[in-house]
């Protein structure tokens, strides 16, 4: 359907797939925004976390005497307090345990040590100051290399048996065959990368309100989570609390990225400091607790190796990755893949053999490492094979666009399945490739590097081609904590004709109330602003595993397609039955089923509402009103995909990147509403550029977290990106009802290769074939110099 | 939210009001102007004083740029935002107009002080720097009448000033002399950041040589932010590229730059002299009129 | 200590500690949720609000300071017969997503065109440089800015 078919509503917004403003934006433009932090219940009580100074430490002592003294403070609550409720551990979503408050030792500076809950936030804070901890350092593990040296200090000395840093080794592909293909290769290329940790960020920090009702034995808990459901199954498994009578509620949240997935101490000390007081505890982490504690991303060491014919044919790529988890194992991903879905490294080009293997290490450093959009490590998936493309380029001394286009998968070989087992659904790579090319104009972009070369300026231009697999999934194969990732819908036409659609996802801005309401407009024909979208509330909604690894669309959108479309066929046998004829005599246009043949006999669906709620006679075995639910469970992911373009200039001088051009061309099938969906794309694009160029979370040798701060842990501004230019081309998902897939993430995870290609195709003349991100000026100007540094130490 | 821990709140309505504030008060109060520097201190708790003593109301008094006696008056209470937009500031010292333009943000520069950010001393202080190179002087006030001290002499080490504790800095004064050209340079690794490295520089050209010259260095360590051993070598000299590249290197060798995560020292180092360099073309450009 | 100041055109006094932060007065003591906040370093900007009739980050001013003063809040934007066209420009032109650091976008923007009716690309860049969006890659922004000076009110302020 063509965007001139598509009707109009009285309105002015489109029946079904197109621009529209958003219908959520009112409340927010007014600032009537209803965030966590702007939740306020009578006798409301504020909580704080002491945190742990060190990163390896024993606790000699805690003394919370004269904090409890305090004449605002409620309680103080310990890990020994904890321990006599059996909840001073929990489980992470990775089968591992962490700590919701240090008993024995803390791991990672930053962890929790006690939780206060007083009269107001000001108080709360104070009382922190009047617990008095006595700790003994301990070496800390900081150098991922060095977790598993022999004689390292155990920092799981918790798990009985524990007697190194290790957490799991994991591989895919055939090592056998694609050793072979190496060994016989013209050219081998090796680069060792890091992919730097990294945080999400979010605007909102994570927090919550937990009330438990001693009335009612009910606990309600607004809390700003992606996975609403999830939560509230682990709160009844963890906390032994009857889950009918556990409400979350997601209210309006400001941002998640990932970092909204995990369940935080925090929110287990605001329940327990609820059920301690009687009253409704409010915990919202600050801006450097968010940096230090909460679900970081990336941290991966990886090893790409790349082999190729002389004449640039890809044989096999083979990556040796060390995965640094911090203390704990908190990561947030489906059961069966404990390093995600690196294992799509293969990227979009047609080889026959990869292997990978992942071994996974505890440091001492906070937990976490899925988040920031990484769609369970296909950032770093894709950014490993962008860049050792670009470095197989640099060794053939071959253009990279000649290179990729050269190996790119052809239409006709879908669907693929790449040699680690992903069945790619759909793709037309090159015909994205030479659109990017086309609007970057990239012929003329090399003379003009080639001009500035002979002029001794620096100029580079960076691609980067990716596919990603989004919408986690099938449910025999993805699970999290036994979960399997289907997600509910459920539709509901009111007699006049109005309707509610009950999402199990929820949303952090990517405008769900509109593009849901257009997915239920396109098929059964009801304006979008007819249509209200409820979310995130679980009493409210049906169960799903969450908004996150752009599994909305995918999943959830696919369940409102699904029904959407048992209404539509509903509504046609109560048409029938009004208009006294066959269901079959009756086609459907524009939101109603007439006569085939004699299209003045009809009913509009909001006609066929009313019939259904009204005293008409319904065939036998058809049931009233006009409602449906449906459970989706995906028969796979589906897989959009990019080329993106990076223009940059370097300061010969002083090192410093200026990003001039970005072209960006995706494809996510069709666009339900193309403004949400290139709103989406622009905010991806800026995330590639500051993990490319300042973002990382860097660790002094005591373990200090050099990135706590917005000072320190820096994004992008307005002034340090450029205006976007995008493309568009349409592979429908053959697999999905709509042909949609997901989109949220394929900028973050696209973007920054092709600017760190682009920076090192600037600094050719050099001879330096990589640099670790983030690509600040002091790293660019020491990459001049031949000496780029560790971006994930403190700089010496 | 980090919040600050309690203290006690006075507004001074004059500046002889805050001096007998700060004279009856104590060591452990404070005064708060802008307070983007004093209060984030607060609220880590990194900075604790029992008192706070408000000189915003001060804005009528000592919010000004002026020309006066053949020097550029900036009283202590003109907002940054003021001295970027001031069109007399760019006249007579465009140095501070640059370095305006990118010290913190439009939204902090919207209350920030100059008068503040001198007197928090922060080893990154552009300002500090930029009034090294502008040999300004600096007014301090206390109970018993004023006194001025050069710029140059201001600050005694890091976050420490010679303004006593019941003392105020009311006014900055920059001699306006002729052939005055200026330019300041700065590396950031991002809007907003403090710099990996900066270089003011004015000079007074008579002729074509530099009559007399001022290089100031911003977060490397310079002691009171200036390099004499660079304005010695220009003094006298023309702006040859050989002589702005022995400046510069000279300026690379006498400042102390500390690795941090904006980058090693020696690449602080190189910036220093690279700036320099840069700043001084840009100054000497404008000396003879050329808009850069 | 007793603060009073006129928030959106409305006096308002209460009791606090003097070291209670703007952003907390406006949000805890006064209800308006309005405004936020998203860091401890005076970086964001989630927390801008008119104080004096100029934008300034309110995580980082006392209530102290702005007792006697005017402030104004996103709740203080809209017009008795409708939306400023600055709201009105944002939902236009997609310029929020998550809409947290929007309100203090839209105090900018509105300032920024009281100021200067046009701008150019660059000084609308620059005049939110303060100011951290994590959603919008802070394109549709400027064309949300954009299209605010397009659509200027009749009566448009030029003081």
């Amino acid at each position: 359907m063509t965007a001139t078919e598509v009707p109009m509503s009285a309105a002015g917004n489109p029946i079904g797939f197109g621009r529209m403003m958003r219908k959520e934006d009112v409340r927010f433009v007014r600032g009537k925004g209803n965030y966590v932090d702007d939740v306020n219940l009578p006798g409301m009580l504020h909580g704080a976390i002491l945190r742990s100074p060190y990163a390896h430490a024993k606790i000699v002592s805690i003394d919370t005497a004269a904090a409890e003294a305090h004449p605002k403070v409620k309680a103080v609550i310990t890990g020994a307090v904890l321990d006599t409720l059996k909840l001073a551990w929990m489980p992470t979503l990775s089968y591992d345990t962490q700590a919701v408050l240090a008993t024995d030792k803390v791991r990672f500076q930053g962890q929790e040590v006690a939780f206060v809950v007083a009269d107001d936030r000001y108080a709360a804070r104070d009382a922190l100051e009047l617990i008095d901890v006595i700790y003994e350092p301990l070496p800390p593990i900081i150098d991922a290399k060095r977790a598993m040296d022999p004689g390292a200090a155990v920092i799981r000395d918790d798990k009985e048996g524990k007697t190194d840093n290790h957490i799991y080794d994991w591989e895919a592909g055939d090592q056998a065959a694609t050793d072979a293909a190496f060994a016989s290769a013209d050219v081998v290329v090796v680069q060792d990368m890091l992919y730097p940790r990294s945080h999400p960020a979010p605007m909102e920090t994570c927090g919550t309100v937990a009330h438990m009702d001693k009335v009612t034995g009910k606990l309600t808990l607004w809390s700003n989570t992606q996975a609403p459901h999830a939560h509230r199954t682990v709160y009844a498994l963890v906390a032994g609390l009857p889950e009918h009578k556990i409400q979350v509620i997601s209210p309006d949240i400001g941002g998640g990225f990932g970092n909204k997935v995990p369940i935080y101490p925090g929110y287990v000390c605001s329940i327990v400091g609820s059920i301690v007081t009687g009253r409704p505890v409010k915990w919202i982490e600050d801006r450097s607790e968010n940096l230090m504690s909460t679900g970081f991303a990336r941290d991966y060491h990886m090893r790409g190796e790349i082999a190729a014919t002389r004449d640039g044919k890809i044989l096999g790529v083979r990556v040796n990755v060390l995965a640094d988890h911090g203390a704990f194992n908190a990561v947030a991903q489906p059961t069966n893949y404990p390093a995600g879905f690196f294992h799509i490294f293969t990227g979009s080009y047609d080889y026959p053999v990869a292997h990978c293997k992942v071994t996974a290490v505890y440091t001492n450093k906070a937990p976490g490492g899925v988040a920031y959009a990484c769609s369970f490590r296909i950032t770093e998936a894709v950014y490993l094979i962008e860049r050792v493309i670009d470095c197989l380029a640099d060794e053939l001394k071959m253009d990279p666009a000649e290179l990729r286009m050269k190996n790119l998968l052809r239409p006709e070989q879908f669907p693929y399945t790449t040699p680690t087992g992903w069945e790619y659904d759909s793709g037309d790579y090159p015909r994205a490739l030479q659109l990017a090319l086309d609007i970057a104009g990239y012929p003329a972009l090399r003379a003009e590097q080639a001009e500035k070369r002979a002029n001794g300026e620096l100029m580079g231009i960076g691609l980067s081609f990716f596919t990603e697999g989004v919408g986690a999934g099938p449910r025999k194969h993805m699970d999290i904590l036994g979960l399997g990732m289907a997600d509910g819908c459920e539709l509901r036409v009111h007699p006049t004709g109005k309707a509610q659609l009950r999402l199990s996802v929820q949303s952090q801005g990517q405008g769900h109330e509109t593009t849901f309401a257009q997915i239920v407009a396109q098929e059964v024909g009801i304006p979008p602003e007819d249509v209200e979208v409820i979310h995130g509330d679980t009493d409210n909604t049906p169960f799903g595993l969450g908004t996150y690894g752009s599994r909305s669309t995918p999943v959830s959108g696919a369940a409102a397609a699904v029904v959407a479309r048992r209404v539509r066929d509903k509504a046609r046998i109560i048409a029938a039955a009004a208009l006294e004829c066959s269901p079959d005599d009756l086609e459907w246009s524009s939101g109603r089923w007439s006569v085939k043949g004699d299209p003045e006999k009809g009913k509009t669906i909001q006609e066929i509402a009313m019939l259904s709620h009204s005293n008409l006679e319904l065939p036998d075995g058809v049931e009233g009103h006009l409602d449906a639910q449906a459970v989706y469970n995906p028969p796979n992911l589906t897989y959009p995909f990019g080329a993106y373009i990076c223009v940059v200039d370097v300061d010969k001088g002083t090192g410093q990147v200026k990003v001039r051009r970005f072209i960006a061309v995706d494809d996510c099938g069709p666009r339900i509403n193309p403004t949400i969906v290139e709103g989406q794309i622009h905010g991806g694009l800026v995330d590639g550029i500051g993990m490319a160029l300042m973002e990382a979370i860097a660790f002094d040798a005591d373990g200090n977290c050099l990135g706590g701060s917005f000072m320190d842990y820096l994004l992008p501004t307005a002034m340090e990106v450029p205006t976007f230019e995008l493309g568009e081309t349409v592979t429908p998902s053959p697999h999905h009802p709509l042909g949609c897939k997901g989109v949220g993430e394929s900028a973050t995870v696209g973007s920054p290769a092709a600017v760190v290609n682009a920076v090192m195709d600037a600094l050719k003349p050099y001879g330096v074939r990589h640099a670790d991100m983030p690509l600040t000026p002091a790293q660019v100007w020491m990459t001049m110099q031949g000496r780029p540094f560790r971006t994930d130490m403190a700089i010496e | 939210m980090q919040t600050p821990p309690p203290f006690d709140y006075e507004r001074a309505t004059s500046v002889e009001h805050a001096i007998a504030l700060l004279e009856r008060l104590g060591p452990e109060a404070r005064l708060v102007a802008g307070g983007h520097s004093l209060l984030p201190m607060m609220k880590l708790r990194l900075a604790r004083p029992e008192h706070l003593i408000d000189i915003n109301d001060l804005v009528s008094q000592l919010a000004y740029v002026r020309v006066e006696s053949n020097e550029l008056r900036i009283g202590a209470m003109t907002r940054h935002a003021d001295v970027l937009a001031s069109a007399v500031v760019r006249e007579h010292m465009a140095m501070l107009v640059d370095a305006e333009r990118v010290i913190a943000d439009p939204i902090v520069r919207n209350r920030g002080t100059i008068g503040g950010s001198l007197c928090q001393a922060d080893p990154s202080e552009d300002l500090s720097a930029a009034f090294s190179a502008a040999k300004a002087t600096v007014v301090i006030q206390s109970a018993s009448g004023s006194r001025n001290v050069a710029a140059r002499e201001l600050h005694t080490g890091p976050y420490e000033t010679v303004v006593g504790p019941a003392e105020m800095l009311t006014e900055v004064r920059i001699p306006i002399r002729p052939g005055c050209g200026s330019a300041y340079e700065k590396v950031e690794r991002r809007v907003g950041d403090w710099a990996v490295a900066a270089v003011g520089v004015c000079v007074w050209m008579q002729g074509a040589t530099i009559g007399d010259i001022g290089i100031g260095l911003t977060a490397v360590g310079a002691t009171h932010f200036c390099c004499p051993e660079a304005e010695d070598a220009l003094r006298g000299k023309e702006p040859t590229e050989e002589n702005i590249a022995a400046a510069a290197a000279l300026a690379s060798q006498h400042c102390n730059p500390q690795a941090d995560q904006r980058g090693p020292a020696e690449y602080k180092r190189h910036l220093a002299g690279e700036l320099t360099a840069r700043a001084l073309r840009r100054a000497v450009a404008r000396a003879a009129g050329k808009d850069a | 200590m007793q603060i009073t100041m006129t928030i959106n055109g409305d006096e308002v006094s209460r009791d606090v500690e003097a070291r209670v932060l703007l952003v907390h007065f406006i949000r805890d003591q006064v209800g308006l949720t309005g405004t936020h906040w998203g860091c401890d370093t005076s970086n964001c900007g989630a927390c801008v609000v008119w104080l004096d009739g100029t934008p300034v980050k309110s995580c980082t001013v006392l209530a102290a300071m702005a007792d006697g003063r005017e402030v104004r809040t996103v709740e203080g934007m809209e017009h008795a017969d409708g939306l400023d066209p600055v709201q009105q420009g944002f939902m236009e032109c997609h310029g929020l997503q998550c809409g947290f650091c929007t309100p203090g976008m839209m105090l900018t923007t509105r300032w920024l065109l009281d100021h200067n009716p046009d701008p150019s690309e660059g000084e609308i860049r620059e005049a939110i440089s303060g100011q951290l969006c994590r959603c919008t890659g802070y394109d549709n922004i400027i064309k949300s800015v954009q299209w605010a000076a397009a659509h200027a009110r009749e009566e448009a302020v030029t003081s």
